[in-house]
C-alpha cells in the first residue's frame, strides 16, 4: 500500500511531538528545521517520545514505526501527502513559511499551521491556494494527547477539512473543529488562566505547588495550570498570550512579569529542565 | 549458583532499591510512598512521570528497560521497580559471565 509522506516544518517541541504521533502511527515523516543541530536533539527526542508511547501503551499493537527522515532543504517537502508547520509562535514568521511551502507542493495538499493562537486566515494572503489552509492545535506531547482542535479560516475548502480529518483519524486522534478567532477555543480558556495562576504566585497568595493541588484537587484538572505552563514551554505561552492580547485586547492575556522573568532566565519549563518544577531527570 | 534459579543477590538488594526509589518519588512529588502503594492510582504519578521514573532508573542502576519491560505495570510501585531492577542486573550479570 502507498502510503503518503507526512512532512512536518519545525523540530521544536510541537515539531517532534506530532512526528513521534505519525512515525509511531506508521506514517512516514520527512522533519525540516533550518538547524541540523535541533534536528539531532529532535531525533533523540522522538526515540524518548516513541518509549514514552510504548510506555502509556500509546503505540498501535503490531504497527512498527515508520521511518523518520530529517533534513534541512524544505524543498524536500513537495512530495509530501499532507504538510505541517510547526515553527515558533509568531504569525509572519508562519506566513512566510507557509507562502514559500505553497510553492512547493502540490495543489490541494493540505497545508496545516499548528499553532496555539493564531488566526488562520492572518497567514493565508501570501498561500497561493488559501483553501488548502487550515490549523490545529495539538496538545503537548501530541503522542499522548488524543483530542485534537482543528481551525476552519473563513477560506479553508471543505476537501481541505476531510483531509485533514482523514489524517488525523489515521493517527488515532480525535478532533473538534471550530472556527477561527485568536485562540481559537482551547487557548482563549487556557492562557488567561495560567496567567492568573502565574499572578497569584507572585502575588505570593500561594506557591506553584498549592495552585495545582486545588486546582487539581477541588476542581479536577488534570495536571494543574502552572505544570501545564511547563509542560507548553514558557516561552510559547508568553508569544501565544501576546498574540491573545495584540488580537482581542483582554489584560487578562498581557503575559505577567512572572512568566516574562522566566523566560529572561531561561526558565521554560519541562524542556530546559526548570519553570515552576525542576526537572531534574527531563529526558532531553 | 542457586538451586532454584534464582539469583541470590537479588533480594537482599531489592529491599534497599525499593528506598532509594521511594526516596525519589518523594523528592518528587513531596510525598513518601509505601513501597507497596500504587503510584497511579493514588496520584502520585501520572504518563508524564512515568518517563522520568524509566530514566530515573535507568541512569541510577545502569540497566536498560526495553522491548516487552516497557509497560506502565511495571513502574506502578516501588516494589515492583526494584524487581524490574534486580531481573535486569541479574540478566545482565548472566550475560556478563557468560
Amino acid at each position: 500500500m502507498d502510503v503518503p509522506i507526512l512532512a512536518v516544518v519545525g523540530a521544536g517541541v510541537m515539531g517532534t511531538g506530532i512526528s513521534t504521533l505519525a512515525v509511531g502511527r506508521g506514517l512516514p515523516v520527512v522533519l525540516v528545521d533550518v538547524d541540523e543541530a535541533v534536528l539531532e536533539r529532535a531525533r533523540v527526542a522522538i526515540a524518548s517520545g516513541l518509549r514514552h508511547s510504548q510506555l502509556v501503551g500509546a503505540l498501535p499493537v503490531g504497527c512498527a514505526p515508520a521511518e523518520l527522515r530529517t533534513t534541512v532543504s524544505l524543498d524536500d517537502v513537495a512530495a509530501a501527502g499532507a504538510v505541517i508547520e510547526a515553527v515558533t509562535e509568531r504569525a509572519e514568521l508562519k506566513a512566510e513559511l507557509l507562502a514559500k511551502v505553497s510553492t512547493l507542493v502540490r495543489p490541494g495538499t493540505a497545508l496545516i499551521s499548528n499553532t496555539s493562537g493564531i488566526p488562520i486566515d492572518e497567514m493565508a494572503a501570501g498561500v497561493r491556494r488559501p483553501g488548502d489552509l487550515i490549523g490545529t492545535h495539538f496538545m503537548n506531547p501530541a503522542y499522548l494527547i488524543s483530542m485534537v482542535e482543528v481551525i476552519r479560516g473563513p477560506r479553508t475548502a471543505d476537501e481541505t477539512v476531510d483531509s485533514v480529518l482523514s489524517l488525523l483519524t489515521r493517527l488515532g486522534r480525535r478532533a473538534v473543529v471550530v472556527r477561527d478567532a485568536p485562540g481559537f477555543v482551547t487557548s482563549r480558556l487556557l492562557h488567561p488562566m495560567i496567567n492568573d495562576a502565574a499572578r497569584v504566585v507572585s502575588e505570593g497568595t500561594a506557591t506553584a505547588e498549592e495552585v495545582d493541588a486545588l486546582m487539581q484537587g477541588c476542581l479536577g484538572h488534570p495536571t494543574g495550570p502552572l505544570r501545564t505552563a511547563d509542560l507548553i514551554g514558557i516561552d510559547n505561552l508568553v508569544d501565544a498570550l501576546t498574540v491573545l492580547h495584540a488580537r482581542t485586547g483582554d489584560e487578562r492575556c498581557r503575559p505577567s512579569e512572572l512568566l516574562l522573568e522566566k523566560v529572561r532566565r531561561g526558565e521554560l519549563g519541562r524542556k530546559s529542565g526548570r519553570g515552576f518544577y525542576v526537572y531534574r531527570e527531563a529526558a532531553s | 549458583m542457586s538451586a532454584q534459579g534464582q539469583p541470590e543477590a537479588a533480594p537482599v538488594a531489592t529491599g534497599a532499591v525499593e528506598e532509594e526509589i521511594a526516596r525519589y518519588v518523594a523528592e518528587k512529588t513531596g510525598t513518601l510512598p509505601e513501597v507497596g502503594q500504587d503510584l497511579f492510582a493514588t496520584g502520585l504519578a501520572n504518563s508524564m512521570f512515568a518517563l522520568e521514573l524509566v530514566v530515573f532508573l535507568e541512569r541510577t542502576y545502569s540497566v536498560t528497560v526495553a522491548g516487552a519491560d516497557l509497560q506502565l505495570p511495571n513502574f506502578r510501585t516501588a516494589e515492583s521497580m526494584a524487581a524490574l531492577v534486580g531481573r535486569l542486573r541479574a540478566e545482565a550479570a548472566a550475560d556478563g559471565d557468560g
